[in-house]
């Protein structure tokens, strides 16, 4: 039996987290795994934590992941990859985008936006990238495609053919958007 | 047939169509909003629709049936609540073609007002209940529910929770089967029920219950899976797929069907295992019964009755495990919270229509009596001007019996409530200060949608679930006919003619309304320009007292997100020294 994968997407609301998830979900599909996710959307239409859940394996039963049983976390925003970082198990790897959007308390200046926090992730010991996906998604065509650049990243990182991922790209993204979100896959994938 | 990743959601929807649904209501309500927004993709055979309230919505799904067609109605579980009258009374009168009820549950409130266990609703109006575990379960269980309903002439409630309805997993799809309408047959004794009639029905209820546990005990929804008899679970729902994955190695009975509870497959079962657990998300309701037949069970002794269980719950609890990885999770917690993370809480849309009415309310210091939809956001800093949430619908009744209570809120409270909300149980309030004798003044904050849950129609929207035209319900002619004389209607934008407006009104000594109107920015189909800072702002962050996501401090600064900037102008208004300009005010941004 293949190992169960836990994959933990989190980020703030129109960053792309549920349909990179949706496109997580139909690799796993056409790799032929069990599949199961689970998502929480914030209460409002923009600007909400988002966070999905992913479980991909042979037979998979509870659809959500306990803190420190996640082997991926990818975090579409620098402060909720830091929220989310005791998700991790401690072997697991946490992919972080460069990006930081405040939230309500640090805009009214009640609250800081943490300081180095990939830093402060990595002297923990555990194993932290940090990916500027924005800028590469901006070099793309559009910073809307930094959701498919951390895919890209994670989708190296994982044993299933890229082949698969291209695939599930083409059935997830609609045709005039595909040429510009394969490319942003591409760079994610060389990193 | 292929095999597709689907949310319960979209399988009970999924399950509808299989399975020869006709009629399908609902009012919408996180998180069961999905069932119905899908089942509306099957059109061509369903008819469906969204109610004003979850009630209606209800009754709208006993008449189908008693017409002879195949039924479903969904919603959340506070839902079930403002649909409890009909449902204490289908249940006597039973179905003719099936009625199912969904009623999806949300442990650990992620989006809902309170945590409670819809599952006693089954017990209390003596109806079956059926709790699937997964998308696929989700499906199958509409169809078993269905025959179940005409079988036992009797409308069965199916419980999802959040993670049922929200979470994805594997469905097989398969054709639809056929079930035709069944002839309408006149029958009182059955379909009306008057006390003489009725008193009949309460007897054939009790032997339908008598009936439905000898179901229990041979339904494949209840089955035993056999392993090492040191540990027993009895489980149901989500929390099946907890415990299997926690104690892989226990003996598990599975109950899909899980009132009445088989109580001979239980007792046999608990003969043949060492311990006894019972494991329930909220509360002991599958517990208590089993205590009651003077069966030994452990449960919420060890178990949670708050939030949602887990895996690692599960293992904790009744394995006594220390969990390594959460331990290791726990010390990175520990060490990341000497810099705490601020929270992340919902906020108002930049360019929503309420931020203007809560700052203006917020301004005039009044107490305001508040409901249930986006604007309920309107009760969180730097806004903070809402006193209270109690359901939806409360907030106008609410009003009235505070003025009643304490002379000092009178001409110092307003109520104030969505239109959708308004339409759903809001318009009984107004109606009640008006025959009463009140003087609450009450805006109806009219966006033209029910927003929160995601722009569903509403009987004042123009439209319906699939998606044709529809006579809009006017509400200020709605209010005067229940006998307010004065319904004015008032821009959110304009604060000053708000404020003064509302002014006014609370000084006079009758009811008022004021219908503040503009559409949802996810609705709105005009084109704003947005703003800009100029060289004149002085960094006072006045403009920063409406909350707005797209105004930020940088340092020394005040910045304005162009790409989240909406062009309500609020942030002009509020500037006393004109820094803040339309973009196309010299240079463009």
């Amino acid at each position: 039996m293949r190992q169960t994968l836990n994959i933990l997407l989190v980020g703030v609301g129109g960053q792309g987290t549920i349909l990179a998830s949706k496109f997580m979900s139909q690799v796993a599909i056409d790799a032929a795994y069990d599949v199961k996710m689970s998502e929480i959307k914030g209460m409002s239409q923009r600007g909400g934590s988002v966070v999905t859940q992913l479980r991909i394996g042979d037979d998979i039963a509870s659809p959500t992941i306990d803190k420190g049983e996640a082997d991926y976390i990818v975090a579409f925003e620098q402060m909720e990859g830091y929220r989310w970082a005791e998700f991790l198990k401690p072997d697991g790897k946490i992919m972080i985008s460069e990006q930081q959007i405040e939230p309500m308390p640090v805009i009214m200046g009640v609250a800081d936006y943490p300081s180095e926090i990939i830093e402060k992730i990595d002297t923990l010991g555990l194993d932290v990238a940090s990916v500027d996906a924005l800028k590469i998604a901006t070099e793309c065509g559009t910073p809307k495609a930094a959701n498919i650049v951390l895919m890209g990243y994670l989708a190296k990182q994982l044993p299933i053919a890229k082949e698969i991922w291209v695939g599930a790209l083409e059935k997830i993204i609609p045709e005039r958007f595909l040429e510009l979100n394969k490319q942003a896959f591409e760079k994610g994938y060389q990193l | 047939m292929a095999k597709q990743l689907m949310s319960g959601n979209e399988a009970f929807a999924r399950g509808a169509y299989e399975y020869g649904v006709r009629v399908a209501a609902a009012y919408p309500g996180t998180p069961s909003t999905e069932i119905l927004e899908n089942i509306a993709k099957y059109k061509d055979t369903i008819y469906s629709q969204w109610s004003p309230n979850e009630k209606v919505s209800l009754e709208v799904g006993i008449g189908a049936s008693f017409g002879g067609s195949r039924a479903l109605v969904a919603m959340k579980h506070v839902g079930l609540n403002v649909a409890a009258d009909p449902l204490m009374t289908v249940t006597y009168s039973g179905v003719r073609a099936g009625l199912v009820i969904i009623s999806a549950d949300d442990p650990g409130m992620h989006s809902s007002q309170n945590e409670q266990d819809n599952r006693f609703f089954a017990k209390f109006a003596k109806i079956p209940l059926l709790e699937p575990s997964n998308s696929q379960e989700a499906k199958d269980m509409v169809g078993t529910a269905l025959e179940i309903s005409e079988q036992f002439d009797t409308p069965v409630l199916v419980r999802s929770t959040t993670r049922i309805s929200h979470s994805l997993s594997l469905v097989e799809l398969n054709e639809p089967i056929k079930a035709p309408i069944k002839p309408y047959e006149k029958d009182e004794k059955k379909y009306v029920m008057v006390p003489a009639y009725a008193r009949q029905r309460r007897v054939i209820i009790e032997d339908r219950l008598r009936k439905l546990e000898e179901y229990s005990e041979t339904t494949p929804l209840n089955r035993v899976e056999m392993n090492d008899t040191s540990i027993g679970v009895i489980t149901s729902g989500v929390s099946y797929q907890y415990a299997k994955e926690a104690l892989p190695n226990a003996s598990i009975l599975k109950l899909g069907f899980s009132y009445p509870l088989p109580k001979k497959k239980i007792e046999e079962f608990a003969k043949q295992v060492d311990v006894l657990y019972v494991i329930e998300e909220l509360d002991p309701f599958m517990e208590e019964q089993i205590r009651a037949m003077g069966i030994a069970v452990k449960g919420k002794d060890v178990l949670p009755n708050i939030g949602e269980l887990s895996v690692q719950i599960i293992r904790q609890k009744i394995l006594g495990e220390s969990i390594a990885n959460l331990e290791a999770a726990a010390t990175v917690a520990e060490k990341l919270s000497e810099q705490p993370t601020p929270g992340r809480p919902p906020v108002l849309c930049p360019g929503c229509p309420h931020r203007g009415v809560f700052f203006t309310l917020k301004k005039m210091k009044l107490v305001v009596s508040g409901d249930i939809g986006c604007y309920t956001l309107g009760s969180l800093p730097p806004l903070s001007a809402m006193d209270t949430t109690i359901c939806m619908g409360y907030s106008i009744g609410g009003a009235h019996g505070m003025e009643l209570a304490n002379p000092d809120l009178k001409g110092k409270t307003v109520a104030v409530i969505g239109d959708s909300t308004f339409l759903h149980t809001g318009v009984n309030g107004l109606m009640d200060i008006v025959y009463n004798g009140g003087q609450t003044t009450t805006l109806i904050l009219d966006n033209r949608i029910t927003a929160m849950t995601g722009q569903q129609e509403n009987p004042a929207s123009g439209k319906t679930l699939m998606g044709d035209a529809a006579t809009e319900v006017d509400i200020a002619l709605l209010c005067k006919s229940l006998g307010v004389k004065r319904v004015f209607k008032a821009k959110p934008f304009e604060l000053q003619e708000l404020q003064n407006l509302i002014k006014e009104e609370l000084a006079v000594n009758e009811p008022s309304v004021i219908i503040v109107e503009h559409p949802c920015i996810f609705v709105d189909d005009n084109k704003y320009e947005p703003v800009k800072i100029n060289e004149n702002c002085t960094t006072c962050t006045s403009c920063m007292r409406i909350g707005c996501p797209a105004i930020v401090k940088k340092g020394n600064k005040i910045e304005i997100n162009q790409n989240l900037c909406y062009g309500c102008d609020l942030c002009i208004q509020l500037c006393h020294f004109d820094a803040i300009v339309k973009c196309s005010d010299k240079g463009g941004c």
